[in-house]
């Protein structure tokens, strides 16, 4: 006799078999552009460390042609410890750069938001520049169902 | 030079180092340059490369934009009112694209 166990392992099954072309569909990604290429442009030979930035984005996009994106970054904006800069890149979008944003002490906080376009499901790297000279960045990982950007006019 | 809406969110006043937070959002359709037609022709890139804010007439924020980000540009941001004055906000881009916004602050 199946038991509601039973029942509920082949169910599961099924629908396993039933996501397979789903991944397969899944692995026909936009590709790779030039990230760290990009990076190196900005930090030079500089060292990249995690920490003092938060990158605010949804983890699950349903319309990659609006994506809200905050950047933030843990410094007391001051003459002598200020952020210079903030860079945003995305590992998937035509172009890895996505937005350059320049401030300084008079900023007061060092936090921007803006909205922007995703191609795929990806990665997103926000870099901030200290007046000291040094790089701090977080990254969040976006899952894409509505990709902005390839699709063709009617 | 096209004419465009663009709008901003700034507190009529505020105190002396206050940190206030600056909204701005303007019109524009921000083509990627990497999209076609149905016929297969590309459509040239067509966007806002460059978005300032000047306090008194010094530059407090820029901000540089690539295709990727989203029709009709939002930036939020902050800055410290210093002094009572006029802010302005200029985007530039592509085929002479300017907009320029200011308003009025009073600081006390």
């Amino acid at each position: 006799m199946r038991s509601r166990r039973n029942f509920l392992a082949a169910a599961s099954g099924l629908a396993a078999a039933m996501m397979a072309p789903v991944a397969r569909a899944q692995m026909m990604r936009t590709p790779l552009n030039n990230m760290p290429e990009a990076i190196r442009k900005v930090v030079g030979n500089a060292t990249v460390r995690a920490g003092k930035v938060r990158l605010n984005m949804p983890p699950l996009v349903e319309n990659g042609h609006l994506v809200p994106l905050k950047v933030s970054v843990d410094s007391p904006m001051t003459e002598k410890d200020h952020v210079k800069a903030i860079h945003v890149f995305t590992e998937r979008n035509p172009m890895p750069e996505m937005v350059t944003v320049r401030l300084g002490p008079r900023a007061g906080l060092a936090q921007i938001t803006t909205r922007v376009r995703m191609a795929d499901t990806q990665n997103v790297v926000a870099i901030a520049e200290l007046s000291d000279g040094t790089f701090w960045s977080d990254s969040a990982h976006l899952i894409v169902t509505l990709a902005a950007c390839l699709e063709e006019l009617a | 030079m096209t004419t465009a809406n663009a709008r901003i969110d700034v507190p009529k006043t505020a105190k002396r180092g206050e940190i206030i937070d600056i909204k701005t959002l303007v019109a524009h359709h921000m083509e990627t340059g990497f999209r076609r037609t149905h016929l297969g022709a590309p459509i040239p890139r067509d966007i806002i490369t460059t978005f300032v804010c000047l306090y008194n007439s010094v530059e407090v924020f820029r901000a540089e934009l690539h295709p990727s980000i989203s029709a009709n540009p939002y930036i939020q941001f902050s800055t410290v009112a210093v002094e009572s004055g006029t802010l302005e906000f200029r985007w530039s881009g592509d085929n002479g694209f300017t907009a320029v916004q200011t308003t009025s602050i009073n600081v006390s």
